[in-house]
């Protein structure tokens, strides 16, 4: 399984370098988003930086749905899905060689958007290491679910619109814990953050494990 | 042309009365057909009359409704995993990704499938591959170009059943005797080969047995020439 996940872990970066449509769409796209909604709050800085985490992470999660968009449209294209079934392929590790690639793009994007939010929404920083545990944490769980749900809509007509609409309330958790542990590294200490972090840590391993169980099934189904 | 009953045990696939839906629409209608191991058995018929149906059948893609179907010696009504690895379908589609240049492809594969990198090279040599080619990524080959990729990794997974759709379809001429010359080396290591194929002439001459379908069920059965075994 780990071997099988490592190689569609360095296939889709591969192809994700070569076509470079993180870079060129998904990144601009979050960073807009992020520019929109400082437009929306206005130029006072005190309102900003206190909205800044909610914005970055609903951006984050906008630009969740264009990654996992892209992971499965590389396995629906001429034939592919059905030739690495043939060729035996564990689907549970291509669920978690997919899913790593998806963590890795949405982390990198997760940096951008940070040090857009630090400079333009003058987002406090004073835990990194909460910032960047947290961030992990949400990131896997991001990747787990859209992943695991993106294969499980991959054949229907509509599923660009189909995905945001089913993973959206099931991502819930994830954004309002991933956004209270962001405002909670902007403070030197005083806010819990124990709980936040078990919900995510929580969350992730129940996707991830829920994928590596049904990832083989939903494929079958398509 | 007259209807067989298979009774060796050395079949590579046993189909009995074998009926499979795509939605509501039977592809296949009832049909019995079997081969033996290492032989090459070509499937005639017109457009719709169901062998890429039955291909997909034989390969544990298409789910069967009714009747009996034996691949490889596992029932494919209760097939689980034993069929995984051992059969290799080429059709229409490469089963690559168009981003990836063939030998980028096949390296994935290899990884996947425990073969070597070697491998992979002496895969690429064999359907004529190397050089810019091998490194140009596939969506930017010719259609006949990307053929000879989705060959490759057949040749790279060298499968105990062979399933090949039209394969000499968008291939120039050297590249049709280089499918013979594939598909007989496949015979010699022991492989069995189904393909379909909409030349009679040529079926006839080289196959061990010619299946000809119509509407879902096979119509009727021939033993062919087998010239194939003469191909170097």
């Amino acid at each position: 399984m780990l071997r099988d996940a490592w190689a569609i872990f360095m296939k889709d970066l591969r192809i994700e370098l070569r076509t470079r449509v993180g870079l060129w769409q998904v990144l601009p796209f979050a960073a807009i988003s992020l520019i929109l909604f400082s437009f929306a709050l206005g130029p006072k800085a005190q309102i900003l930086a206190k909205g800044a985490a909610g914005m970055t992470w609903v951006g984050v999660l906008f630009a969740t749905f264009l990654v996992v968009g892209r992971s499965q449209a590389l396995e629906r294209g001429t034939g592919v899905s059905e030739a690495q079934r043939l060729a035996g392929v564990d689907p549970a590790g291509m669920f978690l060689g997919k899913s790593a690639a998806v963590s890795v793009q949405l982390l990198a994007i997760e940096l951008l958007l940070g040090i857009g939010a630090k400079l333009l929404l003058h987002m406090p920083i004073e835990r990194i290491w909460l910032l960047v545990v947290s961030s992990v944490l949400a990131t896997v769980g991001l990747a787990a679910v859209g992943t695991l749900y993106g294969a499980l809509v991959a054949g229907a007509r509509a599923r660009e619109t189909l995905l945001p609409m089913l993973v959206l309330p099931v991502l819930v958790p994830v954004l309002i814990s991933a956004v209270r542990c962001w405002q909670a590294a902007s403070v030197v200490s005083g806010l819990a953050v124990g709980e936040w972090l078990s919900i995510l840590a929580t969350f992730a391993v129940v996707y991830l494990a829920a994928g590596i169980i049904l990832y083989g099934q939903v494929q079958e189904s398509q | 042309m007259s209807a067989t009953t298979p009774t060796s045990s050395s079949l590579a696939f046993d189909l009995e009365g074998v009926v499979a839906l795509d939605g509501q629409f039977p592809v296949l209608a009832g049909a019995t057909v079997s081969g033996e191991v290492g032989t090459l058995t070509s499937i005639i018929g017109g457009n719709g009359a169901g062998k890429t149906s039955l291909l997909r059948t034989l390969a544990g893609l298409t789910a069967i409704t009714r009747g009996s179907a034996a691949v490889l010696g596992c029932d494919l009504r209760q097939v689980g995993s034993q069929l995984v690895g051992r059969v290799g379908l080429f059709g229409h589609n490469t089963g690559l990704y168009d981003e990836l240049s063939p030998r980028d492809n096949l390296r994935f594969l290899a990884k996947v499938t425990r073969n070597s990198k070697a491998a992979v090279d002496e895969a690429l040599e064999a359907v004529g591959l190397s050089g810019r080619l091998a490194t140009t990524p596939l969506g930017s080959l010719s259609a006949g170009q990307r053929r000879r990729s989705g060959l490759a990794a057949l040749v790279l997974r060298a499968p105990e059943l062979w399933l090949l759709d039209e394969p000499h379809s968008s291939l120039d001429p050297a590249a049709k005797v280089m499918v013979d010359q594939l598909v007989a080396r496949a015979l010699r290591a022991g492989s069995t080969v189904v393909l379909t194929s909409h030349d009679p002439e040529l079926a006839h001459r080289q196959s061990h047995r010619i299946v000809e379908m119509a509407g879902g069920v096979v119509t009727a059965v021939a033993t062919g020439g087998g010239a194939i075994s003469d191909v170097a």
